[in-house]
This record gives C-alpha cells, structure tokens and sequence, in this order.
C-alpha cells in the first residue's frame, strides 16, 4: 500500500493545504510516523505512515492549497517493492468502486411494513377470552399491580424489584406491600436516593439476562435518569444488530396527584411514546393494571408504565384466572357508539367516562376508547371507529403541544380524513407549569365539562 | 493505599510476565495498534464516517485487564473509545472493521457504528456513547454477577472526563452498599476531549475518588503491560473474592485526538513526541521480549506482517462488504 493520499479530517472536508513535508524522498520511515502536516481553515493534522518503507517520491509540493481528499500526496516503497508496483497497488488504495455511506433518496426508503412501525412489528391479539363463569374479583389498581408482580416473581427468579422504599416501607404507594416478605432483600432491594444510578444498573443487569422491574416513586423523578432509558435501554437492540435485549419494567405514577406543585406533576405520556424501542402501558382499569403489567414483565423489550397514584385506590373488576395476561398495544372500547368518537388512557378515562355518561344520558352515543397502551398506539381501532364517527375528541391531563391527543389528531386526519365531519378536538392539561393553589390546579386539569364541550363542538349541538 | 507509580517512577518491584504473557501482550497491542492506525487511515478516506476514536497510545490498559480477567467470562463495557476493547476481547477483526464502514457484515450490521458494538458471547456490552453511563450499567452487570452468584467479575473502563459525572458516584455507592464485583478502571489519558485533567477535576488523583465510599483504589502506569495486568489481577481478585468493588486509574496518553476530526492543539508536540519515545507500551514490550530473547527481530517481524495481513483482510472486508440492506432500517426495534 504505498501511495499515500491527502486525507480528511473531517467527514465534511473536500480539500486542504498541504503545510509542511516532514520527510523528504529517500527516507526509511516505520508506521506512525509523521509524513506530513496539512491544514484547513479549521485545524491542523499530521499525516502518519501505516506502512514501512522508503519514502519514494513526495508527488504534492509543501505549501500546496486546494489538494483534494484522496489525492495522491507521496509513494512509500515498502521492502521488496519496485517502483512498477506502486502504480499497480494505487487504485486499489482509492475508494473509488466503493460508496461512502450516503443517504439514500427518499423514494428508495422502504415502508415500514404495512402501516406504522410499532403497530406493524407488533400485530397486537384481542384480550384472551374469559372461561364461562369465571369468578370477577373486585380489587382496587393498588392490589390489582402488586398481584401481578408477585404472581411473575413467582413463575421466575430472574424477575426482581428495584427502587426507593420498596421493600422494608412496603412501597411509598403500597403497591409493593408484603413483596419483601415473599421473596427477600435480594429479589426486592431498596436503594438510595439515586434514580439516575439505579436505572442505569437495571438495564446493566438486563443486558446481563436478569428481568429487573424498576419501580420510580413517581415518573417526575425518572427524568433524572431518562438518558438511561431512552440511550441504553430503548435503542440497545438496534444498536447491536439485535443482539442485546433489554428486558426491564420502569413503573410508577405518573403526572399530576394532588397539590403537589409543578415538579411533582407532569404527565410524561407523550415524551415517552415518542421513542422507538420502548413500549408505553398507560392502563385505567384494575383489570387492565394487572393483565398489562403481567405482560409488561413478560416481554423481552424494555417498557415504560405509567401508573396514577390517584387510580391506585379505585377498585374494579378482576377475573380469577390463573394467569391474566393482556396483550400490549391494543385498545379496549368502553363503549360502542356511533355519534362520536372519544379516545383517552389512564386518568383521562376517569374524566372521559364521567363524561360519556351524561353523553349517552342526553342522547349522544358516544363511541369510547381507552388506548390502555401508548406506544404501540392502536391507531387501527382509533380510526376505525372514527370512520363510523365521524367526529374525535381527544383526552389527556398532558400538555397539548406534541401531545398524545395531538398524535391521535394526526393520525385520524391522515387515515380518516374523508370521513371526518369535524376538526379532530384536543382536552388536554393548560400550557401551564402546575399550581399549587387549589383553584388553580383544578382549572389547570381537564375536568368533565370541557369534554361535553367538545364532543358538543364536534357534534355542533352547542 | 494509593501507590504512586506514576510513568517516571523508578521501576523496582515491577512485577515479571511470563514468556508466553509477554509474546501475547505484545501480539495484542501490536493488532490494536495497526488496527487503528488502519482505522485513521480509512477515516481519511472518507471510508468510516461520523466519530471515530483512537486507542492509540492506550492498549497496555486493557490488554493488561483482559489477561487477567476471566475471558469469556467476566463482563466488560466501556465508553465509545472501543475498538481495542473488543479485538483483545476476541471479536472479529473483520466485524468490528465492517462495523465502522457500516456494512452489513459489521458486528451490528452497520446499525451501531464506532461506539456501539456488542457481543453476549464474549460478555462484552459496548460501546456506549453517552460519557459515563457504562458505569452505572457495568454496576448492572455486577449486580447480575452477585444475583446469580456465577463467580463473575463486571469490567467498567471509562476516562478521566467521564469520572466527573454524577452517575459514577450513584454508581460508586450502590456497588459498596452491596458488595457488588465490580472492577472500575480509569483511563486517565489526561485529557477529556480538550480539556486537560487539571482544568476539570478538583481531585485528579482518580484513584482516590471512592475513598468516601470505602473503595479501595490504586494509581497504575498505564503504559507498562506488566503494572495494568499485576493491579488488574489484584483488583478482579478483590472483587471476585467477595470484598466488594475496586478502583484502579491507569495513567496513559493517547497519541491521537480525542476523536478524527479533533486536531489537538491543547498539548504541545514535545509531549505527544516524549510519550512516544519514552513510554510507548508496544516498544516497551519489544525491548523486553529482544533483550530477554523471547524473540528475535525476524520472529517480530513475522508477527508483524502477519498482524498487517489480518488488518489488511479486516479493511477489505470492510471496504468490499455491502451496505446493509435497506429493509434493516425496520428490524430490531423491538424483541420477540
């Protein structure tokens, strides 16, 4: 490999100067050597010799500007090698029958296969069908998720919990309450103050196989440690080439509780199910708490749950199955209708539901959907029943701009845009940080009557 | 029980390799070094595109670790400067070379790129690109170790400028608090990116930065193959044996920039020039195997050309190999 080109110090450099010769013909040089120095307008780099030889011809002059990247710059000879050679061995040096990466133009990016991404990769099954008679168990979302972890901790000695106060205060929330007692300090371990360290050690831990559940006391505090799971949890498996999974549970409540100020109360729905990688579980019900979080742990992708500390205390319905598995990325419709289509998740459901029912009580048939997932978003049931609709509303306690109501607007607009008889409408949380005072905060959350009020809008009864 | 051995330090009680060890440090870090060299040159080319960083300068350090760890067995990760990383582990040249051209043949299929390369088989987890985070997810590793009780060892590596992030310290705590096997090395190549250690770090005796959680830590000459494999055995023992986790910082210097298009004029040339001719870790380990006859010139010389065929072959591979196709765009987001 004798010739020696002008090289780039920089993806973006086209040509440089090239400053100063440090070796003159008829040197003996050794790799690493500096051959030469060249420059831009930017910086300065020396050029080292990969090869022994004997410098044979210097071909660029020092002091020369404009020498074009890749140019041929000097022969270096190396032991055995005559001058004929040096020729013949050039082209093979220059980069010319290969292609740098470059992006391809946009008409030769493959689809996603059939539809969006996550929804194609994950073609989501309908709920299990429930035995004939099977026993419903009234249980508030508290005990609904700390049955399905203690039933998953059961069926696999991989799976453990992590964070703060989950095991000898049984859970700032409770949720993980007689865990320790079941399974131990190894298999449920309190840790410090530390969600950034303690985050980053689950997924190490998962790359190592273990199925780690991280419970955050509330989300607010995950953003100190969202760089973990978004950098190396979410986009491990594509960065290795499918190689390292990531199978790890990051849950606790998310957004807002009750006075608890602005740092304590975010909605973090939409920052999460923007990221490729991660699925996003939002569920409202005590049954869908429990079937999903069984799932959740089950899967071998890292997921983000998003529970709500005021849910925790609500009770619901629970089959008595062995094992109440649900499937990720499928919505459940509360109810059929064929006026208007409401969709929400998680607490918005409480608001949305409350809502419908004065709805259906004042003539509207309202069509509701919990999306129970996120990301995948079952965009599919959305727009199927907006077809029959017509007309969407969109609940959330999250901030409207880049908003799951926002996506759901998008997505309704783009698949059913010939059906749509009015503008999708957005209820979601004001543009505001959270306030502290009681009236404030009140009016910061969506409540009840903005969602008759849109669905009013929508259905031009106001 | 900081012990001082810096570069200069007049040698004494430095401990010996064997015949074998020192053949085989030398055939590592000459493969590293040729590697990266080859790697350079292609980023010149225009053939490996983005960041690219060099270990130039640096290949006692893990050369040393990796001869005395458990190969295979115990579990190593370190930053995004990682090719030498992984050629000593024993991942295909070839691979990890396709993997910075970003052909389909690289170690994740192009899709990773110079910082981000893994291998489950040879317990090697990357490759991180964000400055510190392999240390809390190498704690995770260690934490598995402990979890399952295999007798393993977690390897963290990271540099002088990640030690300064606060994730380390998290890090440092909860190994402690659980007694977890976990060996931190620090490769302190003096500066991190342009800045040199005395402008970022209030303590720049790394060694002693997990004295406030009762971690031991000992200052290593990274330069000398023979110092980061005698500490390195002291420090996977301390943790394999149960008594928790150990910090070692290796004093090294990288030759390069901190990355290809870094045309590092925060040292003086004299210092890069001195460090070469005075503490090269290859020509150290040559000097030793000619003057001790573990070898010949003409037997060196035969290692060298053959190092050279397999970067030769691992460049071409990486220039012939297609891209990959453009359908790998969709897969591995999510796991089965």
């Amino acid at each position: 490999m004798p010739t020696i080109l002008m090289p780039a110090l920089s993806p973006t450099m086209e040509e440089g100067k090239l400053s100063k010769w440090l070796v003159k013909e008829g040197d003996t040089v050794k790799p690493g050597d500096v051959l030469a120095e060249i420059e831009t307008d930017k910086a300065t780099m020396e050029v080292e010799s990969v090869d022994s030889g004997v410098v044979q011809k210097l071909i660029v002059p020092e002091g020369t500007e404009g020498v074009k990247v890749n140019a041929p710059i000097a022969l270096v000879l190396g032991e055995g090698e005559v001058p004929g050679d040096a020729e013949a061995n050039s082209a093979q040096l220059k980069p010319v029958d290969v292609a740098p990466v470059k992006v391809e133009s946009t008409d030769t990016v493959p689809a996603a296969p059939a539809g969006v991404t996550p929804v194609a990769i994950l073609e989501a099954a309908s709920d299990p069908d429930l035995p004939a008679g099977v026993e419903m168990v009234e249980m508030t979302v508290r005990q609904a998720l700390n049955e399905a972890m203690a039933e998953e901790m059961r069926r696999d000695k991989d799976i453990f919990l992590m964070g703060e106060e989950v095991a000898e205060y049984q859970g700032a929330y409770k949720i993980s309450q007689n865990l320790l007692q079941e399974f131990g300090p190894e298999r449920v371990v309190d840790t410090p103050i530390t969600e950034h360290g303690f985050a980053g050690l689950a997924v190490g831990a998962a790359f190592a196989g273990l199925r780690p559940i991280v419970e955050f006391m509330t989300w607010n505090f995950a953003m100190q440690a969202i760089d973990q799971i978004i950098n190396s949890a979410a986009k491990q498996l594509y960065m290795s080439g499918g190689q390292v999974t990531a199978p790890i549970v990051f849950r606790g409540p998310n957004g807002a509780a009750a006075r608890v100020g602005a740092q304590h109360s975010q909605d973090y729905s939409a920052w999460y199910s923007h990221v490729p990688g991660l699925y996003v579980v939002a569920p409202y019900s005590a049954a869908d708490a429990k079937g999903l979080l069984k799932a959740a742990i089950r899967s071998n992708n890292p997921i983000v749950f998003l529970e709500n500390e005021i849910l925790y205390g609500s009770t619901g319905l629970v089959p008595k199955v062995d094992d109440y598995v649900l499937p990720i990325g499928k919505a459940r419709i509360a109810r059929q209708g064929k006026d208007v289509t409401i969709v929400s998740f998680s607490m918005g459901m409480r608001y949305a539901t409350q809502a419908t029912e004065k709805l259906v009580a004042a003539g509207v048939d309202v069509e509701l959907i919990d999306l129970r997932t996120l990301r995948p978003m079952d965009t599919k049931t959305v727009i199927e029943s907006v077809k029959k609709t017509g007309r969407l509303v969109t609940v959330e306690e999250g901030w409207p701009q880049g908003g799951i109501g926002a996506e759901l607007s998008a997505v309704v607009t783009a698949g059913a845009f010939d059906y749509l008889d009015a503008p999708p409408t957005r209820v979601t949380g004001k543009d505001v940080p959270m306030p502290y005072a009681a009236n404030l905060e009140k009016l910061a959350l969506p409540n009840v009557d903005e969602v008759i009020a849109a669905v009013n809008a929508v259905t031009y009864r106001s | 029980m900081a012990r001082k051995a810096v570069a200069k330090t007049a040698k004494s009680n430095v401990p010996e390799l064997s015949k074998e060890q020192e053949l085989a440090a030398y055939r590592e870090m000459l493969l590293i070094r040729r590697f990266e060299e080859k790697a350079g040159q292609m980023y010149g080319m225009g053939l490996i595109g983005g960041f690219c960083h060099l270990y130039i300068g640096q290949e006692a350090v893990v050369t040393g670790v990796t001869m005395a760890s458990q190969k295979g067995k115990d579990a190593q990760i370190t930053g995004y400067r990682d090719h030498g990383h992984m050629l000593v582990m024993g991942l295909d040249p070839k691979g990890v070379m396709a993997e910075l051209t970003g052909r389909q043949g690289g170690l994740s299929k192009g899709k990773g790129g110079s910082m981000h390369m893994f291998s489950n088989e040879h317990r090697f987890y990357g490759g991180n690109g964000i400055v510190g985070a392999q240390v809390s997810l190498g704690t995770g590793l260690a934490f598995a170790s402990k979890y399952r009780g295999d007798n393993t060892v977690s390897i963290s590596y990271f540099g002088d400028g990640a030690a300064n992030q606060g994730q380390v310290y998290e890090s440092f705590n909860m190994a402690k608090l659980w007694n977890l096997p976990a060996v931190y090395i620090v490769e302190n190549n003096r500066y991190g990116m342009g800045t040199s250690v005395e402008r970022a770090s209030g303590q720049p005796d790394f060694s002693k930065r997990g004295i406030s959680f009762g971690i031991e830590g000992e200052q290593v000459d990274g330069m000398d193959v023979r110092m980061t494999y005698d500490a390195a055995k002291r420090a996977i023992e301390h943790a394999r044996s149960g008594k928790g986790p150990y910090i070692l910082e290796m004093l090294t210097y990288r030759y390069r920039g901190h990355s290809m298009s870094d045309p590092a004029k925060y040292r003086s040339k004299d210092e890069v020039s001195t460090m070469r001719a005075e503490h090269d870790p290859i020509e150290q380990v040559k000097q030793r195997i000619l003057e001790k006859r573990y070898g010949t010139e003409e037997s060196l010389k035969e290692l060298e050309t053959e190092i050279r065929a397999i970067v030769t072959e691992a460049a071409d591979f990486a220039t012939s190999d297609p891209e990959p196709a453009a359908s790998e765009l969709w897969t591995d987001i999510y796991a089965a």
